[in-house]
């Protein structure tokens, strides 16, 4: 890609796949825009082809001033947090523990991407009836084996069920990359660290942990901009109930529920402002990780 | 201190026996090379003597002690790998000063250890950069600085040099021989290059296939090679190795004859043959001489320079001196 001609070469090839990532993303996003400065509301006979009445910034003015906007954005910023440190963290202990050589090596590895290629859907209610049900759930065996009063996981922690069932589906994705972050590491270095007298857990923190920073941050950015719009997993569990409503949540119900496509698409913009905020945080810590 | 001593250590990876039973000491303060061809065991021998490997049977003894069981950061040895191993997102002064803080010492003896070790190595100016952003010689010295540091009984060096070019590989071989001088430590060295070996060694350890060849200082195996091993992997341009009816003459199934001990005639001598490709050093000259009844070319070295071309009719004569002579099983015959 060196050349005048080459490049101009490439962006002809481009072209096509950037107008319809643009036209993709900028007709919904105009649309959106549009609808969130309107009052349509279907129920009450609003259409396009009658003409919807322009009012302001009041949508806007409504999203936020409900009572259940800050709920919806600590419960997503829980969720998405919770989520990000339990698949690091263990995504980080199982590619060390999937990297040591023991028998049925591949078997393992293929049974640990599995719950990747389960969709949301399925999974989460999975977890919920098999699983998380206080009545017939295993968890309910196990608490009533060891002599426990059952957990009604769904309602009694929700946001936990949530955080779990989330984890569970992402932590593949984390080990994965993960994986291939420690498989090349190399390995004179930790025996130069090992000869220098650093211990099992020095070594882990010193060269393990700063050798994966790149493929952490990675992760984070990653999984953050797929997590902040999950919604399978509250819609066949909770329902948005119990605390669990996140901004994505409340979004689907003020359109659907509620059928106010104003108001949701004003709740839409603020959900654009959210992920950027938060993108762009990301951004930074990402730009310094990868400049080292 | 740092005498160390094998005691008939060996080493297998599941059936493959890669170092059978090895007897071998290293005196302190000595400057001791492990050469052979790829494959014969000296990365595996050297890591066997820092721990990383464990040994299969056998026993090592550091100053007289019971090395064997000891973990490899409790031998007080220190190494220097081939890949350097440097850590990529410290400094160089944090790469160095490592081992100190993994040995808690205080943070003004860390950096006055540091310093000194970066004066020694000329490192000063890069004390505050990545490794990423030295050259290979400059990464070279900072694994030696890390190695330094610490003081350690003896240094282990697996091919420090390999991944060097040529000129800066000569420049770093005078460093280290240069240290050793200085610092008077038990250095033991792996090379697969014999001009490393001969230039820097105390004493060199040839090895094949996991068993030691010879050992001795590089002029005994330069004049006395004990096998045809040796005899043809230690010097540069190797030796001339004639068998048939020629060695015959001289009274054993194979000879052996350095180039410069063999002298070129016009006009008599032993052997006749015609000159083929030749190398002009400047200091000397290498000839390729086809001979009748000898299968390789012999080399032959002239000094300076000599009005000798492609194609030319000589006759040449070895000193009957410095012939060697070895027997069917490839042993030196005295
Ligand atoms: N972990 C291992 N498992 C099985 N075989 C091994 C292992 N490590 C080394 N070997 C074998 O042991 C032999 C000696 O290896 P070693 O690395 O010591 O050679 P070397 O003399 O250092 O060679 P080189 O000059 O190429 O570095 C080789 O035949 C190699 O295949
Ligand atoms: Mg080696």
């Amino acid at each position: 890609m060196a050349t005048q001609h080459s490049r101009s070469a490439a962006r002809l090839m481009m072209t096509p796949a950037v107008i319809l990532l643009l036209g993709w993303m900028l007709v919904p996003l105009t649309m959106t825009l549009y609808f969130s400065f309107k009052r349509y509301l279907p129920m009450r006979g609003d259409s396009l082809e009658r003409g919807l009445d322009w009012v302001g910034f009041e949508n806007y003015v409504r999203f936020i001033g409900s009572s259940s906007f800050w709920p919806s954005v600590q419960a997503t910023l829980l969720i998405v947090g919770g989520v990000l440190v339990i698949t690091v963290v263990l995504g980080i202990l199982l590619a060390i523990l999937l990297d040591q050589p023991f028998w049925g090596q591949g078997i393992v590895r293929i049974l640990v991407i599995a719950p990747f290629f389960v969709m949301p859907t399925v999974s989460a209610l999975v977890w919920k009836n098999m699983m998380m049900d206080p009545v017939n759930g295993m968890f309910a065996y196990l608490w009533r084996f060891f002599g426990a009063e059952p957990v009604s996981w769904m309602s009694d922690a929700s946001v936990q069920s949530i955080i779990l069932i989330v984890s569970w589906q992402w932590l593949p994705f984390a080990t994965l990359i993960l994986l291939t972050a420690i498989q090349s590491l190399d390995s004179e270095q930790l025996e130069a660290a090992e000869m220098d007298g650093a211990p099992v857990l020095s070594r882990f923190f010193y060269i393990i942990l700063p050798h994966l920073g790149r493929a952490i941050t990675i992760v984070i950015l990653i999984q953050t901009i797929f997590l902040l719009s999950i919604f399978a997993e509250i819609f066949v569990t909770t329902g948005g109930s119990f605390g669990t409503r996140t901004l994505t949540y409340l979004i689907f119900q003020r359109v659907v529920d509620s059928q106010n496509i104003g108001l949701g698409s004003a709740g839409g913009v603020y959900a654009i402002i959210l992920a950027n905020i938060v993108a762009l945080f990301l951004m930074r810590i990402v730009g310094k990780n990868l400049d080292q | 201190m740092g005498r160390i001593t094998l005691d008939k250590v060996a080493k297998s990876f599941g059936d493959v026996e890669v170092i059978p039973p090895l007897d071998l000491t290293i005196e302190d303060g000595e400057f001791v090379v492990f050469v052979g061809p790829s494959g014969c065991g000296k990365s595996t021998l050297l890591r066997l003597i820092a721990g990383l490997e464990d040994v299969s049977s056998g026993e090592i003894r550091i100053d007289g002690e019971d090395a064997t069981s000891v973990p490899p950061a409790k031998r007080g040895l220190a190494m220097v790998f081939q890949s350097y191993a440097l850590y990529p997102h410290m400094s160089v002064r944090k790469n160095i000063a490592f081992p100190l803080r993994m040995a808690k010492l205080d943070a003004a003896e860390q950096s006055r250890r540091v310093e000194a070790a970066a004066d020694v190595l000329n490192l000063t100016e890069y004390l505050d950069r990545r490794p990423g952003q030295l050259s290979g010689g400059q990464r070279q010295r900072v694994a030696i600085g890390r190695a330094i540091v610490r003081e350690p009984a003896a240094f282990l060096f697996d091919e420090p040099l390999s991944n060097l070019d040529a000129a800066l590989r000569v420049g770093m071989r005078l460093e280290i021989s240069e240290l050793h001088k200085r610092l008077e430590t038990t250095m033991i060295y792996v090379t697969h290059d014999q001009v490393e070996a001969m230039t820097m060694a105390d004493k060199i350890v040839v090895l094949r296939a996991g068993n030691i060849e010879q050992v001795g200082s590089p002029l005994e195996l330069y004049r006395e090679p004990r096998n045809l091993f040796v005899a043809g992997f230690i010097g540069s341009p190797k030796m001339n190795l004639i068998g048939g009816e020629i060695a015959e003459k001289h009274g054993a199934p194979t000879i052996g004859i350095r180039p410069e001990h063999v002298t070129v005639s016009n006009e008599a001598g032993e052997w006749h043959g015609t000159v083929g490709v030749s190398e002009h050093l400047g200091s000397d000259t290498f000839f390729h001489v086809t001979c009748d009844g000898i299968e390789e070319p012999v080399t032959v070295r002239v000094g300076g320079e000599v009005d000798l071309h492609y194609g030319d009719k000589v006759w040449l004569s070895p000193d009957p001196d410095h012939l060697h002579r070895f027997d069917k099983a490839g042993l030196r015959i005295a």
